[in-house]
């Protein structure tokens, strides 16, 4: 089925979110830290949400987490993915949590506190979307 | 004794009344507003000469999403034949129904209004689900992707679950138990009881959250009178009391949570309701909160101090929340009984908190009411992305 390229809906990108859309087309997983408290914070956004700066940067994370909790969908379906799709929180090792999907694990399988990894699928329009999978699986 | 500000009065509920919640095709959202309005008024003990209403608050969630236009405070006035009335529109996410009646209790313990009308109303069997689904976007370039609610309560259902051994069945009772109670309410959406087994053989909808953990969709409209203490004796020799109202606030989104297992606007609203009205857990004897899930009643309760952290599952197990155990919670059959009329669930609440501490209930259905000893009953109201906001009130026979 590789003429039909992926079917995943591209993000939709702004001057705030670019830098970690940007990231993840380049195979790099990045939030926000804030220069003047040094907190990460995601989604990127304007200002820190803690002390109110507006100096931010983009800061490169591990990629690496554990599973915080989790859902697995079932209804209702979206035609662009195979169910159920597994939804997650994944606290990263530098202390920032991300919503995100579980792939390569059969949904039955994910657990909290499992360790994941990043990984990268394409999506429409060239887009890219940081996902997540047990962490040494073979891509 | 309560805790209220300098120059603060006491404020009382002297009407209450709502529609049927359930499916309305066959009728506008104006007219559901309409029989909600006259419901109230009908149930003022020594009458109401409409004119005496002094203003309006209209809470309505989104009724935008469901296919109707939204007009702002005209809706309440104008729909309801009192043109010219102050009003305004509330929304607050799920809790806008409590929420107004907050606004509207403000509005005179502040003594700005002696006589203030509340009305609750949604409308949300126009949209379809596809319709529905293309829609629930929250504009944000990152978080905007084809969400329901479910997507944010199971998470937290599966961290309750690990943290404290809660189970699928103790979830399973909480709609067992609410649904029982909704077939002794002529007001609510789905009147059939349903078993254990039924629950945990109904379809997974997400994980571990299935279709009967899940409040339905549902059309509906509640209102109700609020007097200052000066003026509640030409209209009722038997009034409600609010002894204390309190807002919570949370982060939107759920990453950004300290905690899957509790929720924080739930634990302020209710310490700011509870400080206000100078009681405690312990001095409630009814409660109506927040099931839009079932995991939702089991979390709640917790956050409520109703019980520890971690034992809200045995607390549904024990049966103390049945009508006639200890601490009957949702009476009424809850939203996942009675229904989610976003607008006007927490109205519903508080109209039904009216009926049960007056004993007006017997006459609908005896097999519901509640027995008061000290007579006071919470309400509590809460959404926006599990949970972002949270509204408690607390309501008593006697003047506080």
């Amino acid at each position: 089925m590789s003429d039909v390229g992926p079917t995943r809906p591209a993000p939709v990108v702004t001057e705030d979110s670019a830098v970690f859309w940007d990231a993840a087309r380049a195979g790099r997983l990045v939030a926000q830290r804030c220069r003047s408290c040094g907190r990460l914070h995601h989604p990127p956004r304007p200002m820190c949400p803690a002390c109110h700066s507006i100096e931010l940067e983009a800061h490169e994370l591990s990629g690496n987490g554990t599973v915080y909790s989790y859902a697995l969908l079932h209804y209702p379906q979206n035609p662009a993915f195979t169910y159920p799709v597994v939804a997650a929180l994944v606290d990263l090792d530098e202390g920032v949590r991300m919503l995100s999907n579980l792939v390569g694990v059969e949904p039955e399988r994910v657990a909290i506190g499992m360790e994941v990894e990043v990984t990268f699928e394409p999506t429409k329009d060239d887009g890219v979307v940081p996902l997540f999978r047990p962490r040494g699986q073979r891509s | 004794m309560t805790s209220t500000k300098p120059g603060m009065r006491r404020v009382a509920m002297v009407g209450a009344g709502m529609v049927p919640f359930g499916e309305h095709f066959d009728k506008g959202w104006d007219e559901l507003v309409q029989r909600a309005f006259l419901a109230a008024v009908g149930s003022v003990d020594k009458g109401l000469d409409r004119r005496e209403i002094e203003a309006g608050f209209i809470g309505a969630c989104r009724p935008g999403l469901h296919g109707q236009q939204t007009q702002g405070g005209v809706s309440l006035s104008g729909t309801i034949g009192l043109l010219g009335m102050p009003a305004s529109r509330i929304e607050n996410g799920c809790p806008t129904g409590s929420e107004t009646v907050r606004i509207g209790a403000m509005a005179v313990a502040s003594r700005w209004h002696d006589l203030v009308l509340v009305v609750g109303y949604e409308k949300m069997r126009d949209a379809t689900v596809e319709g529905l689904l293309g829609i629930a976007l929250e504009g944000h370039p990152i978080h905007n992707r084809g969400e329901t609610a479910l997507n944010h309560f199971a998470p937290q259902a599966r961290a309750h679950m690990e943290t404290y051994g809660t189970t699928a069945e103790q979830m399973a009772l909480v709609s067992v138990k609410n649904h029982a109670n909704g077939s002794h309410d002529p007001y609510a959406h789905h009147k059939k009881p349903v078993t254990l087994d039924e629950v945990m053989a109904s379809p997974l909808i997400c994980d571990p959250l299935r279709l009967l953990d899940c409040c339905p969709q549902t059309d509906g409209a509640a209102a109700v009178l609020l007097a200052g203490e000066e003026v509640v004796d030409r209209y009722t020799d038997n009034p409600v009391w609010l002894w204390g109202a309190g807002n919570g606030t949370d982060t939107y989104w759920m990453h950004e949570k300290e905690t899957l297992t509790s929720f924080p606007a739930t634990k302020l609203a209710a310490e700011r309701a509870y400080a206000m009205a100078g009681v405690g857990p312990t001095d409630i004897e009814m409660v109506e909160l927040h099931d839009c899930f079932t995991i939702m009643e089991i979390i709640s309760s917790e956050d409520l101090g109703l019980t520890e952290p971690g034992k809200g599952g045995q607390l549904v197990e024990s049966g103390d929340t049945m009508i006639g155990g200890r601490l009957p919670i949702n009476p009424s059959g809850g939203l996942l009984s009675k229904g989610h009329p976003l607008g006007a669930s927490g109205v519903a609440q508080i109209v039904e908190i009216f009926w049960q501490l007056r004993g007006d209930v017997a006459a609908q259905d005896a097999a519901r009411q509640v027995e008061f000893r000290r007579g006071l009953a919470l309400q509590h109201n809460a959404g926006g992305k599990a949970i972002s906001n949270s509204v408690v009130t607390i309501w008593g026979q006697d003047k506080p």
